[in-house]
């Protein structure tokens, strides 16, 4: 396809909007990293930052949104174009959902201090969070290269954070079951790994709309899944 | 870096036309262009064009100036006739019948395959001589019967309301917008199938535009609808099917919705998004 519009201001409008959402993605990730380093490090300080940061990110949203439907009134977008503004409108609707998550998950870290327990079920929400920031950064540079094959990897590898989740799901219950003391700290740890799993669907979900605004073709196949933590249970063993 | 809809393969002018047709299949076929090529003088002009026209729907034509959209038109009634040195070649199927033969009767093809130009046409007579001069041309009717025939195509054509009481008044004194609709109304009032519009709104205001694009919208349910456009917008709200045309190739041709959101050819793309040229 021919690089530039005819009328530059047009390519310029456009980038903008790429800028704007490479700029959340980057704010995003930043405060998932920030939000997990917080709980394994037990950083009160960290985990206020990320809270107080989530602002800016909703902030941007609000502006791409805003960017998107001027486009739309001036430019009568069509074809390669429109599906730009609306994977942009999209995109940025995941990214603050995953900022809202890493939020959420920092102000659980300020919950449990005072009930800190077992580090090794930490270390289990950990080997998530690595996973689904990878995931995350993948696909925000497949959008900045506009890279359909990157996309499709990220699409398929979402099974993966699922099923992490289901083992982490039942060890959480068991250590509840052994002793109730732990219940507290694993509850907050559950929902914690929750979030990441959520993150990582919208990681997803953004490879989706990329696949789409690239080929334009919706993905229409049901996405490999293997949470099944909604069907699972863990029998209760007297000690 | 793959950013054309997803097809990997360019398709050459001819197949997309032929794929395009067994599409255009399942809806019935009111005329079908087949390898026209279309000369001025010694200047091939069209080359070797196929295309279907489905019954009852409106098909757009779009593309640069110079691109044949216009050229291919006028071929569709054989406008080209009025003038030396222009001649077309190969077949254009009305009904499943060949216009382009000798021996065809070119005034009864202009009343069944009718043509909108650009400016508005209106003749120098009242407005009720507009629509009744083509009437009795081809047929003999009572002053009765005229009226009602009168009547039926301004109400047609969405302008009997504005010109009921003013019927004698000159066609010359209507607005743009009304003039146009007035041409509208002279074309449908010989009963034709086929209505050919050749830029219909490039001359007139939002509001007359709105009004014709309505009046296209309910038109197509009884007509089979043509229309040549260079606003981009305007071949995307009205149309059923677009054909895009380039140097006198049909480069895609495709359902509407299609074309606008994930057209197949990097040309049409490039067309579409204002990065030609």
């Amino acid at each position: 396809m021919a690089e530039k519009h005819t009328v530059t201001s047009f390519d310029d409008d456009l980038n903008a909007l790429s800028q704007k959402i490479a700029e959340m993605g980057g704010l995003a990730e930043q405060n998932v990293a920030d939000a997990v380093a917080a709980l394994s490090g037990r950083d009160i300080e960290r985990a206020q930052r990320v809270i107080n940061s989530d602002e800016r990110i909703d902030r941007l949203q609000q502006e791409i949104e805003e960017s998107s439907v001027l486009v739309i009134a001036r430019r009568q977008p069509m074809a390669r174009d429109l599906r730009e503004i609306m994977a942009a409108i999209h995109i940025a609707n995941d990214l603050e959902r995953v900022g809202d998550l890493a939020k959420n998950t920092a102000k659980r870290v300020i919950a449990i201090e005072a009930n800190f327990g077992s580090h090794r079920l930490v270390v289990g929400v950990e080997h998530m969070a690595e996973l689904c920031l990878t995931q995350l950064k993948e696909v925000l540079d497949a959008f900045a290269s506009r890279d359909v094959a990157a996309a499709r990897t990220v699409w398929e590898r979402d099974n993966e954070i699922d099923a992490m989740y289901t083992s982490l799901f039942r060890e959480l219950l068991t250590y509840m079951m052994e002793d109730p003391r732990n219940i507290t700290f694993c509850t907050h740890l559950l929902f914690c790994a929750k979030n990441i799993e959520r993150i990582g669907d919208h990681a997803t979900n953004i490879a989706e709309t990329l696949i789409y605004l690239i080929t334009g073709q919706t993905v229409t196949e049901a996405r490999p899944k293997q949470d099944t933590s909604s069907l699972t249970s863990v029998p209760y063993r007297q000690a | 870096m793959n950013d054309v809809a997803q097809s990997s393969v360019t398709l050459p002018a001819r197949s997309a036309a032929v794929s395009a047709a067994a599409k255009a299949g399942a809806g019935a076929l009111k005329m079908q262009i087949k390898d026209l090529r279309f000369y001025y003088g010694d200047s091939l002009a069209l080359k070797g064009v196929s295309l279907p026209l489905a019954e009852r729907k409106v098909t757009a034509f779009i593309g640069p100036s110079g691109c044949g959209k216009s050229t291919l038109l006028r071929v569709l009634n054989r406008m080209y006739d009025l003038y030396p040195r222009q001649r077309a070649e190969g077949e254009v199927l009305l009904d499943g019948e060949n216009i382009l033969r000798p021996g065809v009767d070119l005034n009864m093809l202009r009343a069944k395959v009718g043509m909108v130009f650009q400016k508005p046409t209106p003749f120098p007579m009242t407005i009720y001589d507009n629509i009744a001069f083509g009437i009795q041309l081809y047929e003999r009717v009572s002053r009765a019967e005229l009226n009602d025939r009168v009547e039926a195509a301004l109400t047609r054509a969405a302008l009997w309301g504005e010109v009921k009481d003013k019927l004698n008044a000159s066609g010359l004194s209507l607005s743009g917008g009304q003039q146009q609709r007035l041409c509208i109304a002279r074309t449908v009032a010989v009963k034709p199938d086929v209505l050919l519009l050749d830029e219909p709104c490039s001359a007139l205001d939002p509001i007359s535009t709105s009004k014709i694009e309505e009046l296209i919208d309910e038109l197509k349910a009884e007509y089979t609808i043509v229309i040549v456009t260079h606003n981009m917008q305007q071949a995307a709200r009205v149309s059923d099917s677009t054909a895009f045309m380039y140097l006198g190739d049909l480069i895609e041709f495709d359902d509407t919705d299609k074309i606008f959101t994930a057209p197949t050819d990097r040309r049409t793309q490039d067309y579409i998004t204002g990065r030609f040229g």
